[in-house]
C-alpha cells in the first residue's frame, strides 16, 4: 500500500473516531440520563469500533477501500464545489429554477466530453439545459405543486 | 387466497397507468449504468407524496422490479451491468450479442426474469400472511433484537469489512437518535437547526444513494462512454420461449437460488445472480459452453436476480425489517403514508398490502412484454454522457429532498450525508448498513425503552432481554452472522497472504 491511501485511511478513520468519541461523551454527560439510555449503548459500540478502525489505520492494516487518487480528486473538485455552492447558497439565494439551470449548464460544460471549441456543442448544451429546466418545472411546479424558493430570480 | 379479492384494484385506469409508468421508466432507468434500483426507487419517493399509499407503492414496486430486469439490457448490449445484480448476465449475454444473438439474449433474459419474478412474488404472497400472524407473538424484546439483527446482518454480510460494516450501522443508529427524545422530550445531538426535528428518512435516503453516484460520475472526468451498442437484429419470440422452457434446469436453479437468497436479509441480487450462474454451470452437461454465449447462463442469472425481488420483501412486510437497501427505501415509502408493516398492514390496510403485492405480480408480466420493446431505447439512454446523468440526478435529488417538507434543512441534510457517504465509501464504509441503522434505529429504541419499562415492573432488564427461546434464537443469529463474516474475512486474508507469498 502506498503512503497516500495509508495517510488517507488515517485521516478518514480519525475523523470517524473523533465523531464516535464525541457522541459517546455527549451521551454519557447530557441530562436527563433516561433520554440518553439508548444513545449510550450505541455510542459505546460506535466509539469502540471507531477507535479499533483508527488503530488499524495507524498500523497500516486498513486494506478495505481504495482511497482517492490525485487524479480522481482533481476531477471531483470542480463539480463538488459547484454542487456545494448550489445546495448551500444558490438554490435559496437565486431561486431553485435559476440556480438549478445554471448548475446544470456549468456541470455539463465541465464534464461533457464533447469539444469545447465547437459552437454546435455549446448550442447542444443550451438545448439540453433548457429541456432539463422544462422537465423539472413541469414535474415539480405543475405536477406536484411544490412551491420552491423563488428569491431574487425564479 | 385473500389476495385474489384485490386484483381488480390493480386494473383501475389510474393504478394501471402508474404500473405502466413504473415498469417502462424502471426498465430505462435500470439500463443506465450507475443508476441502481435502490437509487431509482429513492428518487421516485417524492413523486408518491400526492398519491394514495397503494398507488405510491405500485409505482415504487414496479420501478424496483423493472430496474433489476432493465439492468440486463446494458449488460447484454454494452457489457456494462446496469446494476450489480446483472453482473452474471454479462458473462454469456454480451457474448451472445457479439455473435449476433442480441435479440435472443434479451428475450431470454426478460422471459427468465418474468418466470423467476412471478415465482418470487408468489412466495411473497403465500409466506407473508403466515409470517405476519406469527409476528404477533413478538414482544418489545424480540422486536428490539430483530431491529439489531437487521443492522448487524447487513453490516456484516453486505460489507467488505466486518468492522466498518458494523461501524456504518452504528453511525446510522446514532443519526436516528438526533432530534427530540420521544418520551422525555429532551434535545439530543442537535448541533445545527437543520436537524432540529431529527433527520428525515427520505432526504437521507436520497442523499446516501444518489449523491455518491453523482460524485462518482464527476470522478470519471470528461471521459465518454466508450462502449459500443450492439445493434439488435429481429428474432422470433417463439423460439426464445421454447428455449427458456427447454432449459428447465437453469430456470429451476436460478429461481430456487434467487428465492432462497432473497429471503436472507443482507444478501443482494448480485450474489443471487452469481451463485445461480455458478450452480447452473456445475450441474449442466454443457458446462464447457458457459462464458461462450450459452443461453443457460443468461437464464440462470436473470431468473435468480428477479426471483430475489419478492422474497426480499418478506422480512419487511411481516416484521418491519427491510432485508435489503431497496426494501429499506420502500419502508420509507410506507412510513410517509403512516403505514407500518407487520400484522397491522394485513389487518388494517389489506387493500394497500394486497394491491401492492398483486401489482408486483402483474408488473413482472408487463416488464417481460415491454422489456423487449423498450430495450432499444434503454440501450441508447445507457449511452447518455456522465455529465448529463450527474446533473440530472443532482437536480432531482435537490428538488426531491426539498419537496418532502418544503424545507431547505432537508436539502442540507441530503447533501451533507451524501458527500460524507461518498468519502466514507472510498474507505470501505457502506451505505446499506447505515441506512438500515437510520430506519431501524427508532424501532430499536422504542422497543428497548418499552421493554425496559416492562422489565422494571416484572423482572430484571437482563432476564427480559436475554432469556426465552425467541430472544436467544435472535441473539444467536446476530452472533452467528458476525462470526461467519469474521471467519470469512480471516479465511480470505489468509488465502490472500498465501497468494502474496507465492507471488
Amino acid at each position: 500500500m502506498s503512503d497516500l491511501p495509508r495517510n488517507q485511511h488515517i485521516v478518514a478513520s480519525g475523523v470517524v473516531a473523533v465523531v464516535g468519541i464525541w457522541v459517546a461523551y455527549i451521551s454519557y454527560t447530557q441530562q436527563p440520563a433516561a433520554a440518553f439510555l439508548f444513545p449510550r449503548m450505541i455510542s459505546t459500540v460506535f466509539a469502540v469500533l471507531a477507535i479499533w478502525t483508527f488503530g488499524k489505520a495507524l498500523l497500516g492494516r486498513s486494506k478495505v477501500g481504495q482511497g482517492l487518487s490525485k487524479q480522481a480528486m482533481t476531477s471531483i473538485l470542480p463539480g463538488l464545489i459547484v454542487m456545494l455552492v448550489y445546495v448551500f447558497w444558490a438554490a435559496k439565494g437565486l431561486g431553485f429554477y435559476t440556480a438549478s439551470t445554471i448548475t446544470f449548464f456549468i456541470l455539463l460544460s465541465l464534464y461533457d466530453p464533447a469539444p469545447h471549441g465547437d459552437m454546435r456543442t455549446w448550442i447542444k448544451r443550451i438545448i439540453i439545459t433548457a429541456g432539463f429546466l422544462a422537465v423539472m418545472y413541469g414535474l415539480f411546479a405543475a405536477l406536484l405543486n411544490v412551491y420552491t424558493p423563488r428569491e431574487i430570480f425564479f | 387466497m385473500e389476495f385474489l379479492g384485490y386484483f381488480g384494484d390493480v386494473f383501475t385506469p389510474f393504478n394501471f397507468m402508474l404500473l405502466l409508468i413504473g415498469t417502462i421508466g424502471g426498465l430505462i432507468l435500470g439500463a443506465t449504468p450507475g443508476l441502481s434500483p435502490t437509487m431509482a426507487v429513492a428518487l421516485l419517493i417524492p413523486f408518491t407524496f400526492k398519491l394514495e399509499a397503494a398507488q405510491g407503492l405500485i409505482l415504487l414496486g414496479a420501478a424496483y422490479t423493472s430496474t433489476v430486469a432493465g439492468g440486463a439490457v446494458s449488460a447484454i448490449l454494452l457489457k456494462i451491468p446496469g446494476a450489480p445484480a446483472n453482473i452474471a448476465t454479462t458473462l454469456d449475454g454480451h457474448t451472445m450479442a457479439q455473435k449476433g444473438e442480441g435479440a435472443k439474449a434479451l428475450q431470454l433474459s426478460f422471459l427468465a426474469s418474468a418466470v423467476g419474478g412471478v415465482f418470487g412474488v408468489l412466495l411473497l404472497i403465500f409466506l407473508t400472511p403466515m409470517l405476519a400472524k406469527w409476528a404477533l407473538a413478538f414482544g418489545p424484546s424480540h422486536l428490539f433484537w430483530l431491529a439489531i439483527l437487521g443492522v448487524t446482518v447487513i453490516g456484516s454480510l453486505d460489507s467488505s469489512s466486518l468492522v466498518k460494516g458494523l461501524l456504518s450501522g452504528c453511525i446510522g443508529l446514532w443519526l436516528a437518535t438526533i432530534g427530540f427524545d420521544d418520551i422525555m422530550g429532551a434535545q439530543r445531538f442537535i448541533f445545527h437547526p437543520a436537524v432540529g426535528g431529527g433527520i428525515n428518512v427520505i432526504p437521507a435516503l436520497i442523499g446516501l444513494f444518489a449523491i455518491p453516484q453523482v460524485i462518482t460520475m464527476f470522478a470519471k472526468g470528461r471521459s465518454a462512454t466508450e462502449a459500443e451498442v450492439i445493434v439488435v437484429q429481429r428474432s422470433p419470440i417463439k423460439s426464445a420461449i421454447q428455449e427458456v422452457f427447454s432449459r428447465k434446469r437453469a430456470l429451476a436453479i436460478g429461481t430456487a437460488v434467487g428465492s432462497v437468497i432473497g429471503l436472507i436479509p443482507g444478501v443482494g441480487g448480485q450474489i443471487a445472480g452469481l451463485v445461480a450462474y455458478d450452480q447452473s454451470k456445475k450441474f449442466s452437461p454443457e458446462s464447457h459452453k458457459f462464458g461462450t454465449g450459452h443461453s443457460e447462463g443468461v437464464i440462470a442469472a436473470e431468473s435468480a436476480n428477479n426471483a430475489m425481488v419478492g422474497p426480499s420483501l418478506v422480512p419487511l412486510l411481516t416484521l418491519s425489517i427491510p432485508g435489503s437497501p431497496t426494501a429499506a427505501v420502500l419502508l420509507g415509502g410506507l412510513l410517509i403514508h403512516g403505514i407500518f408493516p407487520g400484522s397491522d398492514l394485513f389487518d388494517n390496510h389489506p387493500d394497500v398490502a394486497w394491491t401492492f403485492i398483486n401489482s408486483m405480480l402483474i408488473g413482472q408480466i408487463l416488464m417481460c412484454i415491454f422489456g423487449l420493446y423498450v430495450a432499444g431505447i434503454a440501450a441508447s439512454v445507457a449511452r447518455v454522457p456522465h455529465a448529463v446523468m450527474a446533473a440530472v440526478v443532482l437536480g432531482l435529488a435537490v428538488f426531491g429532498s426539498y419537496s418532502v417538507q418544503n424545507s431547505m434543512g432537508d436539502v442540507y441534510v441530503m447533501a451533507s450525508l451524501g458527500v460524507g457517504m461518498y468519502f466514507l465509501e472510498r474507505f470501505g464504509f457502506s451505505a446499506a448498513p447505515l441506512v438500515l441503522g437510520l430506519i431501524l434505529g427508532p424501532i430499536a429504541e422504542a422497543n428497548f425503552v418499552q421493554g425496559s419499562m416492562i422489565a422494571n415492573a416484572t423482572s430484571s432488564v437482563g432476564s427480559y432481554f436475554f432469556t426465552g427461546p425467541l430472544n436467544l434464537t435472535l441473539i444467536a443469529i446476530v452472533v452467528a452472522s458476525i462470526a461467519y463474516s469474521a471467519w470469512m474475512e480471516f479465511a480470505h486474508r489468509r488465502y490472500t497472504s498465501k497468494e502474496e507469498i507465492l507471488g
